[in-house]
């Protein structure tokens, strides 16, 4: 199997914050755990500028990160959620299988769902990883 | 009530304008128990359904509904985007285009729904719905002074959310902290409300012989 191939067949996480600082922060440090080998991509900023979040850059980081095993999208707040909630009916029944939202905290989150695929688990795996870090 | 492209203006563009207008209030109530951006968020969302104006009043009512609706989902950027966003939606998806009181008490019913579903919030919550249950339950009612009641009801509600605490949203975070604050979200939705029905009522709308003339046809 080519590196490339693998990568393909990893699932995908997409992480949306209100802060575009945080959401590139959180992107790197996933890299810096799994490098290449998951495909990712990060959106954050309401549309114009501005904290908040943007339903047509979530759209645009789930196709980045879109891999046929899924994608995991890691949400910090309220809004976060609900927009990438709204992004996700927004796509073709056959992708809106196959992504999930995590009820994680985005950073943690991002890093345990990102090092879980790379191992090649299934979406729901990645999920349960990621979710196991919830607040109680 | 039939709906024509004036009506159609003067309804989305009165309440986009009050929005807009109402902007620094429904912020300042979002610094004292959310994240402060309600209404930069709401002033965004509607600019951007005021520059689409004459687009939009050009279609028939439900695809108007629609388009505003999915102005605001994709322009608000924050949590009252998918909300109001579904509002619309759904109040498009089930709105005649020639609406009776009982057809428009019907689509305003599941465009409620819709919010509570988007939200997975229901009354009591400290949020828009503690508005918007009210209102339909005045538009259900009908009767002689129905605008004045949609009006005095409307704003009771709003007011009714300042004791409140509030359980789901940003403002959940604050806990007994965000007792006597109003709620954002139920300002903007009694803000709108109110727009609505002193648009209706000066245009005559909605009328008595209105629903007469809806029921004899």
């Amino acid at each position: 199997m080519t590196a490339k191939h693998k990568i393909a067949n990893n699932v995908g996480i997409v992480i949306v914050s209100h802060s575009p600082d945080v959401a590139r922060g959180a992107a790197d440090m996933v890299r810096q755990m799994v490098g290449d080998e998951v495909p990712l991509a990060w959106c954050g900023g309401a549309p114009g500028g501005g904290l908040g979040t943007n339903v047509e850059a979530i759209l645009a980081a789930i196709d980045q990160a879109w891999s046929e095993a899924g994608v995991a999208i890691l949400v910090d707040l309220g809004g976060a959620e609900t927009n990438s909630e709204m992004a996700v009916e927004m796509l073709s029944e056959e992708r809106r299988s196959r992504v999930v939202i995590c009820d994680a905290p985005v950073v943690e989150g991002a890093v345990m769902a990102g090092t879980e695929a790379s191992a090649g688990s299934t979406l729901d795996q990645v999920r349960r990883t990621a979710e196991e870090l919830r607040a109680r | 009530m039939s709906i024509d492209t004036h009506l159609k203006r003067r309804l989305i563009g009165e309440v986009a304008r009050c929005m807009v207008t109402h902007a620094e209030e429904l912020t300042a109530l979002d610094q004292a128990i959310g994240d402060g951006d309600h209404g930069l968020n709401m002033k965004r969302g509607f600019e951007a359904v005021l520059a689409d104006l004459d687009k939009t009043a050009a279609l028939p009512m439900p695809e108007a509904l629609k388009a505003v609706g999915m102005t605001l989902v994709m322009k608000v950027g924050g949590a009252s985007g998918p909300l109001y966003g579904t509002l619309f939606m759904a109040l498009g998806k089930a709105l005649p285009e020639s609406p009776t009181r009982a057809g428009v008490a019907q689509a305003f019913s599941a465009a409620v729904d819709a919010v509570k579903a988007r939200g997975k919030s229901d009354v009591q919550m400290k949020t828009m719905l503690d508005v918007l249950v009210p209102v339909l339950a005045a538009v259900n009612e009908g009767g002689e002074d129905l605008y004045a009641r949609l009006r005095g009801s409307a704003q009771s509600a709003a007011a009714a959310t300042i004791p409140m605490q509030a359980v789901r949203g940003r403002a959940s975070f604050l806990g007994a902290r965000s007792v006597g604050h109003m709620d954002p979200g139920a300002r903007s939705s009694s803000l709108m409300v109110t727009t609505v029905v002193d648009v209706l009522e000066s245009e005559g709308r909605m009328t008595k012989q209105d629903e007469n003339r809806a029921a004899s046809r």
